[in-house]
């Protein structure tokens, strides 16, 4: 079995293998009626399984290996990207990528956080973990765009800003304090989406939009639930709990009126057809962008900072 | 967001108390003194020997800042709704309603107007006291709607910070509170209006992520917690200890992230300056 394997995923993987030893011997044995049986019985399954995922599950399913990543997506989506690095104050953080991109005809700068797909290459991206100048970076070339009007996508998937010394040194909350403010005040459109994890306040330091979209199968708050669990349970053991506590998915955020929309994935998750998950994408961000692009621009701001004015529940 | 787990020098004033037989007599957790009440409070919670600060409370800093009776409070029943009925070993419903009743507070900031040496000023001040000052769906509106305060009437904003981060049992409501504050701010900010951020003991989180890094001048108290990540995930992230005075007001300022250290008793007539030139 794929060492890539989630838990609930393999009786799945169990009945496919099964199937694939099946099939060679399909030439010899007259079995292909139950092949086409147990086919069924996998998309049964399938569809038992993904529709029925609990919260802690799709936590699983935003941390897999194999999702696609903000790079993956700007080269399945668009073409001619140009990646731009640095903030031109300290380094180039390579855990947040950003550049200029056209999806179809229309040209925008795409940034997003990024996470490697193994070992090798997450100590690179240092797990899409950014470190200040990876936020003053975003910000660099959120101006850069707002210079020669161009809307903004943006892609959240970070298991957090990274907790270091250097970090805090070089002032991580600063970083962030200030993308929040220039971006609920930029002046081209910024759609906003959650492509895997939307760890606390290292997701929103990119975060701050008038489209904020969703992937179906991510999770976005205020602490990751293993956190969350180690502080309110004082053990790392009650995850699934936290998770279930926090209410974190798409659809809880999407009843939480957070996010705007959610997206759908393929079966099973992105990773199961990354090109099909990039086209469903890249025909949502256009449909989204051309309805941001007949907005003028100050009832763009106006209604951004009324958007965030209305998050929040309290009693009077 | 480290506030169930208070560390020794962190206690406040209230519970110190406790540790001395007639309750008269507070003990300087930095130098050991022990200290008359009423002494303490004379020199504002200030240890008279090392110049340690004691965290006060919301109510405390506001008759330190405000000229007597000028403030008037602002959302002063605003309350916790509870948005996704957490429970984690406790309902959030009754750790809100046990900390009303302990504390005398209904959520972890005090906003409102006043004069400070006769300027009229909208003012926020946070407090520990309440589940760690944390920022939930209350903090965030509160200081929003001050902010808005300050935009209408055109007067100068301060907000004294002290918060372990945003409140984890709002889940992804309260980690909108840090975009809904800031952009509060950025409407003050293209407006002119003034803004002067206080950080006091600690400052930590998304607090300090989103509109205590935001002020036009940003001043802080002697010695106190300021920082992102808590030094305990940071110290088990490196695998490392940290050095003497990180994440101090002192490393702050030698990093570049704090205009000043300020003396409490020096507070009122220093942000009184400050408003002298930024009005
Ligand atoms: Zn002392």
């Amino acid at each position: 079995m794929a060492k890539n394997t989630l838990d609930f995923e393999k009786p799945i993987v169990e009945l496919e293998n099964k199937i694939e030893e099946m099939k060679k011997y399909e030439g010899q044995l007259d079995i292909s009626g139950e092949i086409k049986k147990l086919e069924e019985k996998v998309e049964e399954l399938k569809k038992n399984i993904y529709q029925n995922l609990t919260r802690w599950q799709k936590v699983q399913l935003a941390r897999h290996p194999e999702r696609p990543s903000t790079l993956d997506y700007i080269y399945m989506m668009t073409k001619d990207f140009v990646e731009l690095h640095g903030d031109r104050l300290f380094k180039d953080d390579k855990a947040i990528v950003g550049g200029f991109a056209k999806l179809d005809e229309l040209k925008v700068m795409i940034i997003g956080h990024q996470k490697g797909r193994d070992t090798k290459s997450n100590l690179y991206r240092n797990f899409g973990m950014p470190n200040p100048e990876g936020y003053r970076k975003a910000l660099r070339l959120m101006k850069l765009a707002e210079k020669f009007n161009k809307p903004v996508i943006t892609m959240l998937d970070t298991p957090g800003a990274y907790p270091g010394l250097e970090a805090e040194q070089r002032g991580q909350a600063e970083a962030i304090a200030r993308n929040l403010l220039e971006m609920s005040r930029l002046k081209v459109p910024i759609i906003v989406v959650i492509i895997g994890e939307g760890a606390s306040g290292g997701a929103l330091g990119i975060g701050v939009g008038d489209r904020i979209l969703m992937l179906q199968n991510t999770w976005y708050s205020v602490i990751s639930p293993e956190s969350c669990s180690s502080i309110l349970w004082r053990s790392w053991d009650f995850k699934e709990q936290a998770a279930e506590a926090l209410k974190l998915t798409a659809d809880d955020l999407l009843e939480q009126g957070i996010i705007d929309r959610i997206i759908p994935e393929p079966l099973g998750g992105a990773h199961k057809d990354p090109q099909k998950m990039a086209d469903i994408l890249k025909s949502i961000l256009i449909e989204e962008l051309n309805n941001l692009l007949k907005i003028k621009t100050d009832k763009l701001i106006q209604y951004r900072l009324e958007k965030f004015g209305k998050m929040g529940v309290y009693k009077e | 967001m480290p506030w169930f787990r208070r560390k020794k020098e962190n206690i406040s004033p209230e519970s110190k108390k406790t540790d001395i037989p007639d309750g008269q007599w507070s003990k300087c957790s930095d130098c050991g003194e022990i200290i008359h009440n009423r002494q303490l409070e004379s020199n504002l919670w200030v240890c008279p020997k090392c110049n340690y600060h004691f965290r006060i409370g919301s109510d405390q800093y506001i008759s330190i800042i405000l000229d007597k009776g000028t403030f008037k409070e602002y959302d002063k029943k605003m309350i916790s709704a509870n948005p996704l009925q957490f429970e984690d070993t406790k309902k959030y419903t009754d750790r809100i309603s046990e900390t009303i009743k302990k504390t005398g507070l209904n959520d972890a900031v005090i906003t409102g107007t006043g004069k400070i040496n006769g300027i009229k000023s909208a003012i926020a001040v946070m407090d520990f006291r309440f589940i760690g000052g944390s920022m939930g769906s209350v903090v965030g509106e509160k200081i929003a709607r001050i902010t808005d305060v300050a935009y209408q009437n055109k007067i100068p904003l301060i907000i004294v910070s002290q918060s372990g981060g945003a409140r984890m049992m709002e889940g992804a409501f309260s980690l909108m509170q840090m975009a809904k504050t800031s952009s509060r701010l950025a409407r003050l900010s293209d407006a002119g209006i003034p803004y002067i951020s206080v950080l006091s003991d600690p400052t930590t989180g998304g607090v300090t992520a989103s509109f205590a890094m935001l002020g036009d001048v940003i001043i802080a108290e002697p010695k106190a917690l300021i920082g992102f990540a808590g030094p305990r995930v940071i110290k088990q992230t490196i695998g490392k200890d940290l050095p003497e005075g990180f994440q101090r007001s002192e490393f702050l300022l030698e990093n570049g992230f704090v205009d000043f250290i300020v003396n409490r008793k020096e507070l009122k007539d220093k942000l009184t300056l400050l408003i002298d030139y930024l009005t």
